[in-house]
């Protein structure tokens, strides 16, 4: 029996921090991914079935962050106690995907991206978004000025970063519509979820959310000038102006429980008390930051308030009502889906889904309640604020 | 001379001096392994400085700037800053109770995992069809990936009530822990039950010893040298599979999650990813360390083999 010597432990703790960074490195992707589920009761007080109060699960993508802050504020802010709703938000992880933890009945609503959550249905998701929150897209397409990248076009022969997974068929169909074929013209790359590889150079256009990495970029040191890198030493490209954006953050819920009329009651009073959280973030962003922090996201001060004003951007104005699925801009989703091949290959579906796959008729009784009790629902007047971007977010 | 010589020889053959001696070496071997690791982690960001990350045309395998490779002072000064600008909560204490509540759970996980394990063990130590039958699914176990697995566990733990209980998601976790930390005690559980001689067991047999008793008075002790390095396994493993879980399921409270909230910031303070990362390697030093005392306990009574 040879004792013990330090090797053990030293090698236990090297194998830790590899497994630690190998699943690291594969996490950070799903930061933006979106393709996450997972159950935690965050931080939620217990299941009190006293009262009259309806106990409602909302699965996320992702951690808590400003990114779901319209759901938070409208807890913090009892909108959805209001409406006779006790809502469990249960967060995200790397490998929870929100649509199957719907569909398998984890969840009575889930937060997902348009195209991922019609290619689970097409797989069989028994799903239906009933409320279109983000009515834009928040994929951009990042590089250095130098490069002179301001245009799907300008990006042939370069090396361009691309997250895969489901990520990249905005940029895919970007480059299709100006005549690029993605196999040939440019040298794809499979981006890290972080952006060390754009401020390094091993890529020239990378994938960034305008709430997310794009901010990360701008919170980085520059080295040649000593302080954060500026917008001004970045162009973007925004699939929306270039009209392949696709929809994103909806909330679903199962079809087969929407026949039951107590819970299209449920679902319209969800949307009803939702809009108003999110319409309290337009209106009082520093506040609603400060219910994400006080929820326990980790993300600095700054980012997550740069967060919580681009978020209010894809959600306000909203000329149709909150929430509002637009028929355009579903066809053009389901387009784009349909018809657009990754570097695989391969389509999000192969078919158009059926007409079960949305509806605005919840949605729309909601809007009708919430003008009527004076909640301003279409934003016209919204202006975004300014954030300053400190050091690592901090 | 005799007189220099005699002088060490006298305290080798007290045991309880060499002992120490022992423990205090193995202390600064491992201060020294991590000046040893410290120091090539900056000479190597040193060099690749030097040349731009280029040795004769090659890029050198990973990026040296501060971006990709922070400096270690860096990453130390960082435990002691803040979490978060205007909060009092540093780095350090908020990865010390990541790393004390992936411990509860890994331990959680580690108990659970010897119970069944060790129950495995005499099941099939008893049954030989129990060993055919069972003993490639407990191999075959080991081969699904985690990651296929937690989200499963996690699904079937939603809605569940286990005594009055409602089920937490941490015992989601805790249950991975225990997926992989029963492998080891069953098949060294296994092993070690049938490590006594046919001679050792007749002569149960001549006494009319029970099952029951030859379990606990011969097997049961003959299991012992091999239930130990399966229990030092058992426990790496749970500390592993409640790290992975974590960041599987995004189980808040633990340093899996912190390794993945404190990754997002890589790009603009790639620091912070390693305290987190340090955290999780502090674990598992920690977690081989009390198998150790184990070890230790378990054994003492029995006699050195070997040095």
């Amino acid at each position: 029996m040879r004792r013990r010597s330090f090797r053990g432990p030293v090698l236990v703790a090297v194998a830790l921090a590899l497994v630690a960074g190998a699943c690291s490195s594969g996490k950070s992707s799903t930061t933006a991914t979106t393709a996450t589920t997972a159950t935690t009761a965050a931080g939620s007080s217990p299941t009190t079935a006293a009262g009259p109060l309806k106990t409602v699960k909302l699965q996320l993508q992702w951690f808590t962050q400003a990114q779901f802050s319209g759901y938070f504020a409208a807890v913090d802010q009892g909108f959805f106690k209001k409406h006779g709703l006790n809502v469990q938000i249960l967060e995200g992880g790397v490998d929870i995907v929100p649509q199957t933890v719907l569909a398998q009945g984890g969840a009575d609503f889930a937060i997902a991206w348009v195209p991922k959550a019609l290619a689970s249905r097409e797989q069989g998701a028994n799903i239906t978004d009933v409320a279109q929150i983000f009515q834009r897209s928040g994929t951009l397409q990042v590089s250095f000025k130098n490069k002179n990248i301001t245009a799907p076009a300008d990006l042939k022969g370069k090396k361009v970063g691309n997250w895969g997974f489901g990520n990249e068929f905005e940029l895919f169909a970007g480059m299709g519509k100006a005549g690029l074929n993605p196999g040939k013209d440019v040298s794809l790359v499979q981006q890290q979820f972080d952006m060390k590889a754009l401020l390094s150079g091993d890529i020239d256009a990378a994938q960034a959310m305008i709430y997310n990495e794009y901010a990360q970029v701008l919170e980085a040191d520059n080295p040649s000038t000593g302080k954060l890198y500026q917008p001004g030493d970045f162009n973007t490209i925004n699939w929306n102006d270039v009209g392949t954006a696709m929809l994103q953050d909806a909330i679903w819920a199962r079809t087969d429980k929407l026949a039951d009329p107590a819970f299209q009651d449920t679902t319209v009073k969800f949307i009803e008390a939702s809009i108003e959280g999110w319409a309290y973030c337009r209106d009082n962003p520093t506040k609603c930051r400060d219910i994400v922090v006080a929820k326990g996201s980790k993300l600095g001060n700054s980012h997550q308030l740069w967060q919580t004003n681009e978020i209010n951007k894809l959600v306000w104005p909203s000329p149709k009502g909150a929430g509002y699925i637009d028929p355009t801009d579903w066809n053009r989703t389901v387009q784009i889906a349909m018809g657009t091949k990754n570097a695989d290959g391969k389509t999000v579906i192969t078919k158009a889904p059926d007409a079960a796959a949305y509806t605005n008729d919840y949605v729309t009784k909601a809007l009708t309640d919430l003008k009527a009790a004076g909640v301003d629902v279409n934003g016209t007047s919204f202006a975004p604020i300014t954030v300053t971007l400190e050091p690592g977010g901090n | 001379m005799a007189g220099v010589t005699q002088v060490p020889a006298v305290a080798e053959r007290d045991p309880h001096v060499a002992a120490w001696r022992r423990r205090v070496r193995r202390v600064v071997m491992f201060v020294l392994a991590l000046a040893v690791l410290a120091a090539l982690w900056e000479g190597y960001k040193w060099f690749g400085q030097s040349v731009g990350d280029r040795v004769f045309g090659w890029r050198l395998p990973a990026r040296s700037d501060n971006g990709s490779m922070p400096h270690v002072w860096d990453v130390v000064r960082r435990f002691g800053q803040p979490e978060r600008r205007g909060t009092s909560h540093t780095i350090g204490a908020t990865v010390a109770a990541g790393a004390w509540f992936t411990f509860r759970v890994a331990m959680a996980g580690f108990v659970v995992g010897v119970v069944v394990g060790m129950a495995l063990a005499v099941v099939m130590q008893r049954f030989g069809v129990a060993e055919r039958g069972l003993l490639p699914y407990v191999v075959l176990s080991q081969t699904v990936p985690l990651v296929a697995l937690a989200p499963l566990v996690v699904g079937w733990g939603g809605n569940l009530t286990v005594f009055g209980i409602r089920w937490q998601l941490w015992m989601s976790v805790a249950v991975i822990a225990a997926y992989l930390a029963f492998f080891p005690v069953a098949i060294g559980g296994l092993r070690g039950l049938q490590a006594p001689g046919s001679e050792a067991v007749e002569l149960m047999d001549s006494y009319a010893a029970s099952w029951g008793q030859t379990l606990l008075k011969l097997r049961l002790p003959a299991a012992v040298p091999y239930l130990v390095p399966a229990l030092k396994l058992a426990a790496a493993s749970s500390v592993v599979g409640a790290v992975v879980a974590e960041i599987s399921t995004g189980t808040k409270g633990g340093i899996g999650r912190l390794i993945i909230e404190y990754s997002r910031e890589a790009t603009s303070d790639p620091a912070k990813v390693y305290t987190a990362m340090i955290g999780a390697a502090a674990l598992g030093l920690v977690v081989a360390a009390l198998v150790g005392i184990l070890d230790l306990v378990m054994m003492r009574h029995r006699p050195q083999v070997g040095s």
